[in-house]
């Protein structure tokens, strides 16, 4: 017998209390302000279901524990059920619907056990009780705010006006069961439709020529396959897994390609061949090496369509899976840093543009930020890198990339998994969330998304990863596994089979620790649950390793063991429910020919700046999302810990003005520096796609120069995002792009280590299927030695020459271009001769600290990059003086291209600067000086055409995004 | 041999617990200090207490415990409170050394071992409501203790969301000892500070708090991050020439310090820590 108490815990003693700021941000987000006077709170509630024996212990527990604090008192209710409000108050209580991961109930009875409550006996859940007085809501205005505080595929909740008595449905309520056992699947004698029929009803995502070549495959075996063999082969065929289209076979005009990404910037990184590049496009993450003993590992994930439905789990299991890539590479990795790219449509988005079914960028937004805060965070884990871009394009479809970099020794680079090794999995428990994942993401996002792919979205339970994270690093440093995978996309399915690709293996899912009962063998072997690993352990190895994380608190189990004859076996108990042949698995999928049309030329359309001045188009872009301050993000990102900060996202007199990328001491010592950075060219994509792939690449290398980095030790990682790949255009695109990505990079000399694509970032609106603007995330990371060399953006002091370097800019494919309704055109070109000079040259004048500031020149172009450097001078101003025709001057001032960059240079050192860029072939001329007046003024052809207060500017620059996270 | 490198190198255990993460960096800072260092999880402990004899220091790392469930701090502290309370509180007893900081402070005042005697304490959510990370001017308390310099200015960053100090007097009306004082948000000129400078509203502006005999400190702003003089945040302003200032060249002493100071206490003290307080 066991009895159910619900646990209230209100907070109405603290003596200087702040409106609920979740409420708070609700109630604004449907168009209400709340007033002085109105009272937003939120009561913290616990169901505990307790065996009889224990009930003695819940009053104490709720007073000493769950409240725990003068501040709050509990209040301790027999059965289901709330205390009372005070009158006039409404309220809205918004609790997980059953089977969803609800971390703050593991931590409770955690705690439970620790009073001696009954181990088996005991059950808890949670809920907030939101309480709004002072207003009395009508219904309908509740339940619009329910919707903000909750999002229906995770959560349910009850809305009540004043005086309405508080019922919820029942917290402990069940799933219902799934079928158990070996489902045939019949497909040998069936027709293309059905076949198709089967893929789509399956949520298989396999196209025909995949499910003929799978009914050929079982022909020939006699039998038609079970539901999880089906299954197994729907993840390992899915573009998220393997990548189908990049490494497939194109025809492109008359270039042919048999595998385009390994022809491609694959084929740059064998060309060069670097002796410390550890680990190149095999594992989970690429390696370089910092020294001979220690190793970076970097990969840069995207995690889209589950943030579209469900911006907060959905980012926040994005940066736990690139973690577990981390922690999946060679023996494991000891992540050090963050990284994180979102593209949004913008803020103002009229609600008139939304596609039905798609929410707000600015809720996308707030959701997504503190989906990675709140995951990034708690792992303990720096973020301190990234870019957020803006674009009307990704309206039905935003964009989050989510990196990890990691920590490793050179011994623990290469795993080997040998046939006999135990399939261990550890970490959190398998259960129905995150179904059909990794198929999911091939699919167009429509209205119903929501409906159709609730498993799809998942809430993360960080803690359960920082402990398993604790426990692998001590597995690895004593070298008890033989290697080490996370499970992503396609769970337990794609872990064990790319660990047993070259040998097979044994599993037994019903050995697999479940969070409820009912799941059938076919949703463990697939379900996407997070913050779980496998490990591949030498038998003799066991009994430490499940010490080791019984230590850390964390479950592990033996699923069964690696196979030495190229067969995977299923079981559930002692029924075999799917057998597979690994060389079927990973190397039967039918590589069709694509047929790609190569991008047309846009006809130029000029932007319409009507009678705007230079100082209004100015302060537009400055308020710009994509070049406002990140302050109000960044600031919620812990970008310390760690303790190997030596460059942060912000620097400058008052902390507040953007560097280019970011800096950490690896090991500690000051002997190395981990130099992170980013660059991508949002408004170029789609004039231009070669273009863009090589500004991305230059940007990411010119923001990795100017944070410390070198050249002789660079790599890259490329995420494309793409649209419907299917549309010969479009693929042709990505063609474009590859080929530009590849000429860039052996510009360089800087090899891709590592990557991920997005394909079929697609939404439909009314009626339409439309695709994203094709994006190439660069991200770079290079390893310099020594203390670090970077003089930051920030304008160091007055009377400096101010010096402009590289080449003339371009209107096409520039920011400017896309918000005033530009096109096409043609781009400012990248130079394979000048970028590696220019880099080369600045890194040397860096190291020999006569540059005093140094800012890339991006999204704005020349005059925005000087007014950010000015923002970091703690009331110094700058004073510009340009020439050249009339016509010229918009581009001249916020055109955009690669290779530039703005310095600020000692007025000693300024003329034998500019004599050996002359020597080296670099463009570079001094256009002004800094001042110590506090204005910021340009000059064009002796004519005033920008002056303005750098204060007033930078306030201008600050408040776009201080709008959507206001401080009180 | 060994008890004279003992008395040279005190031992500092840093407890971790499930979601412990700055607990690495307080190692290495402790180490910097001269300490000998052991990273102990509360498990551990709580099943051997005896190391506790041992130990001149416990540090309270930063981080999530719990992933700050129910509340930050509170099921580490209910987990100190059902196994250590007696041990630990004999430790802090004997004048042994403890410094909490971030969630270890929350952890500090949610057991009650802050601010020690009348009156309690509660860590309670920024009034911004929201996580923040930034640097802040600290102003040291008007005190004697290992920790630091009475009254000196100090800049260490924070982030945390739930680091407002509020104070619970036995008595209506009666003000928080300012002896037990250890830190206060400042603004950049040294005075009172508003938000941001003060990034959560606590009490009076309190950063940081300790006992009545001085020897546990509860901080809010992370010392172990500044450890380097290039962790400061515009080091690259310091020097005229742009390179890395040297710690002396520094316009504020490193977060370090207050770890050296601790260490250097434990030296001094002759042998043992032995019955009452030398703290103060």
């Amino acid at each position: 017998m066991s009895r159910t108490y619900t646990v209230t815990v209100i907070h109405d003693r603290d003596p200087n209390p702040s409106p609920d700021a979740e409420l708070q941000d609700a109630l604004i987000s449907v168009g209400n302000s709340p007033l002085p006077g109105h009272l937003l709170a939120s009561d913290a509630v616990f169901y505990l279901r307790v065996p009889e024996r224990d009930c003695n212990k819940v009053v104490e527990l709720a007073d000493r524990f769950l409240a725990g604090s003068p501040a709050c008192r509990a209040v301790v209710e027999e059965g289901v059920g709330l205390p009372p409000r005070s009158a006039g108050e409404a309220a809205i209580v918004v609790q997980r619907r059953p089977g969803v991961m609800d971390p703050v109930s593991h931590s409770v009875l955690h705690a439970m056990f620790e009073s001696g409550f009954d181990r088996d006996g005991c059950q808890v859940r949670t809920a907030l009780r939101y309480r709004l007085g002072g207003m009395e809501p009508a219904k309908d205005l509740l339940d619009g705010i329910a919707g903000r505080l909750g999002n229906g595929i995770v959560d349910e909740w009850c809305t009540f006006i004043a005086g309405e008595v508080e019922s919820v449905p029942d917290p402990f309520r069940e799933f219902p069961a799934h079928a158990q056992g070996r489902v045939e699947i019949p497909i040998i004698e069936v027709s293309d439709e059905e076949l198709l029929f089967i893929s789509e009803e399956g949520g298989l995502s396999l196209d025909l020529a995949e499910m003929q070549t799978i009914r050929s495959h079982y022909v020939s075996l006699g039998r038609d396959p079970s539901e999880i063999e089906l299954e197994t082969i729907a993840q390992t065929w899915s573009e998220h897994c393997c990548h189908k289209t990049l490494t497939g076979s194109v025809r492109h005009g008359d270039l042919k390609f048999d595998n385009l990404l390994k022809e491609t910037i694959f084929q740059v990184t064998r060309d060069l061949d670097l002796p410390w590049c550890w680990s190149v496009f095999r594992d989970n993450a690429g390696v370089i090496g910092i020294d001979d003993e220690w190793g970076v590992s970097f990969k840069v994930e995207t995690h889209n369509h589950p943030s579209a439905l469900e911006p907060y789990g959905g980012a926040g299991t994005g940066i736990g899976g690139v973690i577990r890539d981390t922690l999946g590479t060679g023996l494991g990795a000891m992540p050090i840093l963050n990284t994180d790219v979102f593209c949004f449509a913008p803020a103002d988005t009229s609600i008139e543009d939304l596609p039905a079914g798609t929410m707000h960028p600015r809720r996308l937004m707030r959701g997504v930020v503190a989906g990675v805060r709140d995951y990034g965070n708690r792992m303990g884990i720096p973020t301190a890198n990234g870019a957020i871009h803006f674009h009307p394009g990704f309206v039905g479809n935003p964009l989050v990339f989510c990196g990890s970099v990691g920590l490793l020794r050179r011994e623990h680079v290469d795993k080997t998994v040998q046939p006999g090794d135990l399939i261990v999995a550890v970490g959190g428990r398998t259960g129905r969330d995150g179904i059909h994942g990794a198929t999911f993401s091939s699919r167009e996002l429509t209205e119903d998304s929501e409906e159709v792919s609730a498993g799809a979205v998942q809430i993360g339970n960080p803690l359960e990863e920082k402990k398993v994270l604790d426990g692998l690093m001590r597995v690895r440093d004593e070298n008890l596994c033989r290697a080490v995978t996370d499970c992503g996309a396609g769970g337990f399915s794609s872990a064990v089979g790319e660990m047993g690709e070259h040998t097979g293996a044994e599993v037994y899912l019903d050995r697999a620790p479940l969070k409820y009962p009912g799941l059938g063998p076919t949703e463990v072997w697939i379900s996407e649950a997070q913050e779980r690993m496998v490990l591949a352990v030498d038998p003799a190895q066991l009994e430490r390793v499940e010490q080791i994380f019984a230590e850390e608190e964390v479950e592990c189990a033996v699923l069964g063991h690696f196979r030495d004859d190229g067969k995977l076996r299923l079981f559930h108990g002692e029924e075999l429910v799917g057998e597979l042949d690994v060389g079927f698995l990973h190397g039967g999928r039918p590589d069709i020919e694509q047929v790609s049309v190569p991008p047309a030329t846009r006809t130029a359309t000029d932007p319409e700046l009507g009678s705007r001045d230079d100082l209004q188009i100015l302060e537009e872009l400055l308020a710009d999302g994509n070049v406002a301050s990140k302050e109000p993000v960044v600031r919620q990102y812990d970008h310390e810990v760690q303790g190997r900060m030596t460059l942060r996202p912000f620097a400058g007199a008052d902390r507040d003005s953007p560097m280019d990328g970011c800096a950490l001491d690896p090991l500690r010592d000051g002997s190395h520096q981990v130099v992170v950075s980013c660059g991508m060219a949002v408004a170029m994509g789609e004039v231009d796609p070669y273009q863009m792939a090589c500004h991305s690449v230059d940007e990411a290398l010119r923001n990795c120069i100017a944070s410390g980095g070198t050249l002789e030790r660079a790599a890259l990682i490329d995420n494309y995002a793409w649209g419907d790949v299917r549309d010969p255009k479009i693929l042709g695109q990505i063609v474009e792009c590859s080929l530009g990505a590849a000429d860039a990079a052996r510009a360089y000399g800087t090899p891709f280590i590592s990557g991920k694509d997005s394909l079929h970032n697609t939404y439909r609106a009314a009626g339409v299927s439309r695709s994203i603007p094709p994006v190439l995330l660069v991200s770079a990371i290079s390893v310099a030695k020594g203390p670090l060399c970077a003089p930051g953006s920030d304008v160091k002091d007055a009377g400096s020459a101010m010096v402009l370097l590289g080449p003339q800019a371009a209107i096409p494919g520039s920011l400017l271009q896309l918000k005033y309704h530009g096109d096409g055109g043609v781009v400012a070109r990248f130079d394979a001769d000048l970028g590696p000079k220019l880099l080369e040259k600045l890194r040397h004048w860096i190291v020999e600290r006569r540059v005093r500031a140094v800012h890339d020149l991006s999204d704005g172009g020349l005059a925005v990059a000087a007014a950010e450097m000015a923002f970091g001078g703690g009331g110094l101003g700058i004073d510009l003086h340009l020439d050249g025709a009339d016509d010229d001057r918009i581009a001249t001032l916020f055109g955009e291209g690669p290779h530039r960059f703005l310095v600020e240079v000692s007025p000693t050192e300024v003329d034998a600067l500019l004599l050996e860029a002359d020597s080296a072939g670099i463009p570079a001329r001094c256009i002004g000086t800094s001042t110590d007046d506090g204005v910021f003024r340009i000059r064009y052809s002796g004519e005033t055409c920008i002056e303005s207060p750098v204060d007033s500017l930078k306030k201008i620059w600050k408040r776009s995004l201080e709008a959507i996270w206001p401080t009180p | 041999m060994a008890d004279s490198m003992n008395h040279l190198r005190p031992l500092a255990l840093v407890l971790r617990a499930a979601g412990t993460n700055c607990d690495r960096e307080t190692v290495h800072a402790l180490e910097l200090a001269g300490a000998r260092v052991e990273s102990i999880h509360v498990n551990a402990l709580g099943k051997d207490p005896a190391i506790l004899l041992e130990a001149g220091l416990v540090a309270f790392p930063g981080g999530f415990t719990f992933g700050d469930d129910v509340a930050s701090g509170a099921v580490l502290a209910h987990i100190i409170e059902e196994r250590l309370r007696p041990m630990l509180q004999q430790f802090v007893d004997r004048g042994g050394l403890v410094i909490g900081i971030c969630n270890g402070f929350q952890v500090l005042v949610r057991l009650g071992l802050l601010p020690g005697g009348s009156g309690k304490g509660a860590m309670l959510w920024n009034r911004s409501g929201r996580f923040e990370d930034r640097w802040v001017h600290l102003e040291a308390g008007r005190c004697e203790c290992p920790w630091f310099v009475s009254g000196h200015k100090y800049f260490i960053p924070v982030a945390h969301a739930e680091g407002r100090f509020e104070w619970f007097p036995d008595q209506p009306g009666e003000s928080f000892p300012e002896s037990q004082v250890a830190f206060r948000y400042r603004n950049s000129d040294g005075d009172a500070a508003q938000y941001p400078d003060d990034p959560n509203g606590s009490h009076q502006g309190i950063a940081g708090i300790l006992s009545a005999d001085g020897n546990v400190l509860g901080m809010m702003p992370h010392p172990e991050r500044f450890v380097r003089p290039e962790h400061h945040p515009y080091w690259m302003r310091l020097r005229p020439d742009g390179a890395i200032p040297t710690e002396q060249e520094l316009p504020v002493p490193l977060g370090l310090d207050i770890f050296r100071g601790a260490i250097d206490h434990l030296r001094s003290r002759q042998g043992d820590l032995v019955g009452e307080s030398e703290v103060r």
